[in-house]
């Protein structure tokens, strides 16, 4: 009843090509933004926008690059937190050794860099593909790992190897508080997303789609192989690396390399498989859940031992917690392999027919 | 011999040794794959798990081969949950959701073994010191401990097993044809379903077999779930379907991971143990796609 697009008619082809062509939507877009950019800023409390929201804006922007090159582009891969890693460090370093550039250009060369980095570790995917390939991009997670460690230049030959991201400042203004840093955030990641929804919308993302439905089969019909996979990895990597940025100095501020570990790549893989993989929303959704989830965990076992009086072990309790998100990712794969966007969009299905049968 | 050569020979035999240890983890990987084209992270935490029930059992006073048996019995009967609970739902789903799967696995075993057994570092003991053997460093000055001959013999004794299970039992030519062919297996009414428990159990039992014997060098403890990492490598040079080419990938990555380090780490600062296997087998790939002995994929348009 409140949900349909009948009655709207597209008089051209702009409007044919809007990224939410129904009306609808677009109001709850930007409903949507409005609470983000306002609400959450005067509402939110300290904790909330520093502790929850900005990781979780953090890490949507890094589960979006690779849901570009794993959900849209086809290519598994394992070291996303080593992309995160280059974008986090050389950030660092753009902003120390070169201050007069400011931070988004920064911000951007490391983002570059990160892309350097993917597109070197990608060139195997040229060769080899699925599980090889995944585990070729291991080599990436622990190579850069270890090169950061090693190579003092990255952390300025800081003797413990922590690298304290300096302030973020744009044009005079400083973006020191839990709400500044969560707007600036929301900012570039919401900028960001946009870019992504359109570049797959475009001939590029569609090549993208081709090589991952069967490569071979794209190769036939003229998409040039070396191009598109590579340009994957060198997006998907660049996001990742931005991601890193931000990361450092929006969320971490004090960043040792053991931040990007494996552990973190595997959390972002998570992120793109229970939110879906190959839709721009399902990586917010995987990053969100992916986020809360632990900490909802945390809430339900200290509720459960104040309403039982039972005092639980915290081992015991950080065991079960373990055990309980292995065991419910394993049921979302069971219930809905295609993820949690895939479940918005079969809403939306039936709420455009709600309440009638048909 | 001089001293150059023997420390040479040392190093080479000892990284071979490992090799062969690496290889015992990824013969678990292969198993899996080859039956299931399932790519089984939780290989790590199942041999974390065979190796902390084990030596827990034996701690608590239960007799060598009891204990054995018991822990023989647990992972047969894990291997049936698995198939029942993650594997069967997921029939028919891609790879990579399969993948995902048997990671949320690994954090379900690795918290149900400490949340049984505790989280403490527990040593272990076969009977068989991890010490040189003697003559060999008298007489030719090269250290080679005998717990790694007595792996080397373990793991040789365990692939002709099976071998042996694959070549000659009614099981094991089930198996090979549903590695070849699922759906041709199905017509000619092989339960697929079984074949996938036997499997996941015989694949539990190596990983017993893995566990025991990491457990002996290291110790039985959390870091036992990296073994599984450095059996990756392992994997793409001998390929994921290929029983030989774990053990021969293995010592491939144990002679050149070991000789590296000794000779090239120092150059680095070292600490490249870390990466150095991933670097190889990933010039490996360049140059055979599909590890050594790897079946040769045909994509069809």
């Amino acid at each position: 009843m409140l949900y349909r697009e009948a009655g709207q008619f597209k008089s051209s082809y702009a409007e044919d090509q809007q990224i939410f062509p129904i009306r609808q939507d677009r109001i709850a877009m930007g409903v949507l933004l409005a609470v983000a950019f306002v609400v959450l800023p005067l509402a939110g409390n300290e904790y909330w926008l520093s502790a929850i929201l900005t990781p979780l804006l953090i890490f949507a922007l890094a589960a979006l690059g690779l849901n570009i090159l794993t959900g849209y582009a086809g290519q598994l891969s394992l070291g996303t937190a080593a992309f995160m890693a280059v974008g986090a460090f050389m950030a660092y370093n753009f902003v120390l050794r070169m201050p007069w550039l400011g931070i988004l250009p920064s911000f951007i060369l490391a983002g570059l860099c990160a892309a350097a980095v993917g597109v070197v570790f990608g060139l195997p995917s040229l060769r080899i593909k699925g599980f090889y390939l995944a585990v070729a991009t291991l080599a990436c997670q622990f190579f850069v790992l270890w090169a950061i460690q090693r190579i003092g230049w990255f952390t300025n030959y800081s003797s413990s190897g922590v690298i304290t991201a300096q302030q973020v400042v744009i044009l005079g203004v400083p973006f020191d508080t839990p709400a500044r840093k969560y707007l600036f955030t929301l900012t570039v990641v919401a900028l960001m997303a946009l870019a992504a929804k359109n570049l797959m919308r475009s001939e590029t993302g569609r090549a993208f789609m081709a090589v991952r439905d069967m490569d071979v089969a794209a190769s036939v019909i003229g998409i040039p192989m070396m191009k598109t996979k590579l340009l994957a990895f060198a997006i998907s990597s660049f996001y990742c690396g931005v991601a890193g940025a931000l990361h450092a100095f929006a969320y971490l501020g004090t960043v040792e390399p053991e931040a990007y570990s494996l552990e973190l790549s595997f959390n972002i893989l998570f992120m793109i498989v229970i939110g879906g993989a190959g839709s721009i929303l399902g990586s917010f959704l995987g990053a969100a859940f992916i986020t809360l989830f632990p900490i909802f965990l945390n809430l339900a076992s200290d509720w459960l031992q104040n309403v039982t009086g039972i005092e639980i072990q915290h081992a015991v309790v950080s065991n079960l917690r373990v055990i309980i998100f292995g065991a419910l990712i394993i049921f979302f794969l069971i219930v809905e392999p295609l993820g949690l966007a895939r479940l918005w969009q079969i809403t939306k299905e039936k709420l455009r027919l709600w309440p009638f049968p048909h | 011999m001089p001293t150059q050569v023997a420390f040479f020979v040392e190093v080479l035999a000892g990284g071979l040794l490992a090799g062969v240890m690496y290889a015992l983890v990824a013969l678990g990987f292969v198993l899996i794959y080859k039956a299931s084209g399932v790519f089984n992270f939780a290989q790590g935490s199942m041999v974390f798990f065979a190796a902390l029930t084990f030596v827990s059992l034996t701690e608590r006073g239960w007799n060598f081969w009891l204990a054995l048996a018991v822990t023989l019995v647990v992972m047969v009967v894990l291997g049936v949950v698995i198939e029942r609970t993650v594997l069967r739902p997921l029939v028919n789903q891609p790879q990579i959701t399969l993948f995902m799967a048997t990671i949320g696995l690994t954090f379900v075993l690795e918290g149900l073994s400490q949340l049984i057994w505790g989280s403490q570092p527990h040593g272990l003991e076969l009977g068989i010191a991890d010490v040189p053997i003697d003559w060999l460093s008298q007489k030719l000055n090269i250290n080679i401990s005998q717990f790694d001959i007595f792996a080397a013999f373990v793991a040789g004794a365990l692939v002709a097993v099976l071998a042996v299970f694959f070549q000659k039992t009614r099981i094991g030519r089930a198996l090979r044809a549903v590695a070849d062919d699922h759906q041709a297996a199905l017509a000619v009414g092989i339960p697929l379903q079984h074949i996938w428990a036997i499997v996941w159990a015989v694949a539990g039992f190596v990983a017993l077999v893995a566990g025991l014997m990491w457990g002996v060098r290291n110790g039985v403890q959390y870091a036992l779930t990296f073994t599984a990492l450095k059996a990756l490598p392992v994997l793409l040079i001998g390929g994921f379907e290929s029983i030989p080419g774990a053990i021969i990938g293995g010592l491939i990555i144990g002679a050149t991971e070991k000789l590296a380090e000794v000779y090239v780490g120092p150059m680095f600062g070292g600490g490249i143990e870390s990466w150095f296997a991933y670097v190889v087998a990933l010039l490996f790939l360049l140059v055979r796609p599909e590890g050594l002995y790897g079946e040769k994929h045909i994509d069809r348009v």
